[in-house]
């Protein structure tokens, strides 16, 4: 007997619980099976560029922080890299080791999110979350005693930091990064050889090498795919030449090998966090910089190793007060351009693991 | 005076005295019938307080506590809340259906309760195919969930209640098999007859295959994690059951606790030992039972993620199918061979060596496929 059976278009988003936002996907499927898929977002623009024409230099970094705004610092950070160079100032010794610590605390709170995130997409019922926003509070409160924010941080300043640490808080970190090795073993022991997590993302929703640097991935996406690439080695921005890390990368490409570079990178995190703690000095965490800046004409890229991949801007001046252009190279948007290549064949189920291994945000997305 | 004397005699089978029961007068169908809603309504207000609790320890965090002591009345204030709310009918929705559906889906789990024993012979009707009137009852709830996702003209309503049948199709089986290992030994399907034969030893000592069997086929049955496709929250948005509102889906939500009540009641009746204990009363061991069966579901589910439903396919009849199959062969061959009662202890030791045997074996052996489809 032949049953009759045609293909339906099923709207997933924008409100939806694995979306991460308000992401939307127009997925035809057959049955459960992903036939075709459509993204469709812009339902978060809030115009950021062109909202950064409007401010002073300093003024811009509180937008940052509300791109990808489970990663600000590093967010600020590029951006503030790119007005330093633009308007050639020197950051102090003392403000680069602050710098690096807080990029770095901001990687791993950043990755515990998201794998946190991706497990729940995969079904785990919000424990191993739980678990790792257990971990985040820690470097949350570690935040909120340097800039007294939680989430959108704007520490970073042109030319320097907002202001000093305090006096508890380099105990308190020391503490934080001899308890964090323990807690991210235990998780890889809870996760990493799940027979049944294994079998949901092991192979599943591949990207090839060609694939990825074609479409412009970076971050653990595209060291997933076994690319040695990382802004950090590559193009040492701040002080990273000084530190000792390594670069996990991944074999297959698939979703395992996302979630596996995330955990290893949590690892070499605290590696240069541990580094820096050795090596920081005492001084001034400010340049002597202006409120209002006018830097000479010209244009200027910063870019830095975020979480999620290569977080840059292009600043271009005309010589006044505010940026003339500002653009964000958002590296979620370059990552999910891959998502079409990467689910289609996949069941529903598949789909929603393989949106959740890029750990997308969508404030970063929209703009 | 027939109240005093319904009173005495409720008293008196559900305490610790020796029941004599005096046949089948009328008030014993409408005591229990009593008894049987009463114990499944505190029963799944129990098992939520578990479920919250429980998971919420699991997660490292503390679950609700503010409302009454430890938070033990939150289900009761959930449900006034979802009382006071709002019932909406989709524009689109078979109304009808809509409407049935989800008493379809509550009204058997109160049913099974009348084959269960809370104390010896202290049960609504004592059948004699006791086991086979719990599995062709508890399929009853799958025609509700599927009317509801039919009904509901709602896509991923419709996905989750496709999910369900075809798992209920298949985990039926290697359930329905593994029951008949303890039907074979106990040598009747009357579920008091089967906890009478655990006197000596529950049978989960001597079937731990049947146990293992039972325990993950009813964890994909009645849709618990890791089998929870049906209303797989992070991609379904909530399954079978998303346009459903107010008091309709407090109804599924009983329902789906109330299956979970049946099934840890079924497991601790044919493999615990129901209410044999020594000490205190049996209908509270049977209750204690229970609780540690339903703990031990919402252990996995704070453990473990969900299958995708091709592999959910695929443990039913690559996996648990044949060795179900091999429980029922080998139980049949040494009830065959006339194992003396008094050493049933050895029976176990031997069947657990063999479980562990064949799930190594066929842990090697099965291997789970990429599951892409060319496009």
């Amino acid at each position: 007997m032949q049953l009759r059976t045609e293909p339906y278009v099923l709207d997933m988003g924008p409100v939806h619980p694995s979306t991460h936002g308000v992401f939307r996907m127009r997925v035809t499927l057959d049955g459960e099976a992903v036939l075709n898929l459509e993204p469709v977002f812009g339902y978060l623009h809030r115009g950021v560029e062109k909202l950064a024409e409007e401010r002073a230099y300093s003024g811009v970094i509180p937008l940052t922080d509300r791109l990808d705004y489970v990663a600000s610092m590093t967010n600020n950070l590029a951006y503030v890299l790119a007005v330093e160079k633009l308007a050639e100032i020197k950051v102090p010794e003392r403000a680069e080791y602050l710098r690096v610590i807080m990029s770095e605390l901001q990687r791993i709170s950043a990755h515990l999110v998201s794998i946190g995130s991706f497990t729940n997409d995969s079904g785990c019922y919000f424990t191993p979350f739980l678990y790792m926003y257990r971990e985040r509070e820690k470097i949350v409160d570690l935040f909120d005693m340097v800039c007294g924010q939680r989430l959108l941080y704007n520490y970073m300043r042109i030319g320097g930091v907002s202001q000093d640490i305090p006096d508890e808080f380099l105990p308190a970190l020391r503490k934080v990064v001899k308890h964090l090795p323990g807690r991210i073993n235990e998780y890889d022991r809870l996760l990493s050889e799940n027979e049944i997590f294994l079998a949901r993302t092991k192979g599943v929703g591949i990207l090839p090498k060609e694939t990825a640097i074609n479409i412009g991935a970076s971050g653990p996406v595209l060291r997933s795919t076994g690319i040695e690439w990382d802004i950090r080695k590559k193009d040492p921005y701040s002080i990273y030449d000084r530190f000792d890390f390594d670069i996990p990368t991944g074999e297959a490409g698939d979703c395992y090998d996302r979630y596996y570079v995330r955990l290893q990178e949590m690892r070499q995190s605290i590696r240069i966090v541990e580094q820096a703690l050795k090596q920081i000095p005492s001084g001034p965490v400010k340049a002597d910089v202006p409120q209002l800046i006018r830097p000479p004409v010209g244009e200027a890229y910063g870019h830095v190793e975020g979480p999620t991949g290569e977080v840059g801007f292009h600043v271009v001046s005309d010589g006044g007060i505010a940026p003339y252009r500002c653009h964000i190279r958002a590296p979620s948007l370059m990552n999910l351009t891959g998502l079409y290549d990467m689910s289609v064949g996949w069941k529903v189920q598949d789909l929603i693991v393989i949106f959740g291994s890029f750990a997308i945000t969508m404030g970063e997305i929209d703009r | 005076m027939v109240i005093p004397n319904i009173a005495v005699d409720a008293v008196r089978h559900l305490g610790a005295v020796a029941p004599d029961w005096p046949g089948h007068p009328w008030w014993h169908w409408v005591v229990f019938t009593l008894i049987n809603i009463v114990f499944i309504l505190v029963m799944i207000i129990g098992v939520i307080y578990i479920e919250r609790r429980a998971i919420a320890w699991f997660a490292a965090r503390t679950g609700p506590n503010r409302t009454g002591p430890f938070g033990l009345l939150q289900a009761i204030a959930d449900a006034i809340k979802i009382l006071l709310k709002e019932f909406i009918t989709p524009m689109n929705a078979d109304k009808i259906v809509f409407w049935i559906a989800p008493a379809v889906v509550f009204a058997p789990v109160i049913m099974i309760f009348a084959v269960v024993p809370f104390m010896n012979g202290a049960m609504l009707a004592d059948l004699n195919i006791g086991i086979l009137f719990v599995v062709a009852i508890s399929s009853i709830s799958t025609v509700g969930v599927f009317m509801a996702g039919w009904s509901s003209s709602n896509k991923y309503s419709m996905i989750g209640a496709m999910r369900l049948v075809a798992s209920v199709i298949s985990y039926e089986i290697p359930v329905v098999l593994a029951l008949a290992g303890v039907v074979l030994i106990a040598g009747s399907l009357s579920l008091n007859d089967i906890v009478l034969a655990q006197q000596t030893v529950p049978f989960i000592l001597v079937q731990p295959l049947g146990f293992f069997l039972l325990f993950v086929g009813g964890c994909a049955e009645i849709n618990r994690s890791p089998f929870d496709l049906m209303e797989a929250d992070s991609e379904l948005v909530a399954g079978f059951h998303t346009e459903y509102s107010g008091m309709k889906f407090a109804m599924y939500y009983l329902g789906e606790y109330g299956e979970a009540v049946v099934m840890a009641t079924i497991i601790s009746t044919l493999f615990l030992g129901g209410w044999q204990w020594p000490f205190l009363p049996g209908w509270l061991w049977l209750i204690l039972k229970i609780f540690l069966v339903f703990f031990t579901m919402v252990w996995t589910r704070a453990t473990l993620p969900r299958v995708r439903i091709d592999q959910l396919m695929a443990v039913a009849w690559k996996f648990l199918f044949p060795l179900a199959l091999i429980n029922l062969l080998v139980t049949a061959l040494q009830v065959l061979a006339g194992w003396p009662e008094d050493l049933l202890w050895l029976m176990g030791i031997v069947n657990y060596v063999l479980l562990g045997v064949l799930i190594l074996l066929w842990s090697r052996m099965y291997k789970v496929g990429w599951g892409r489809i060319e496009v």
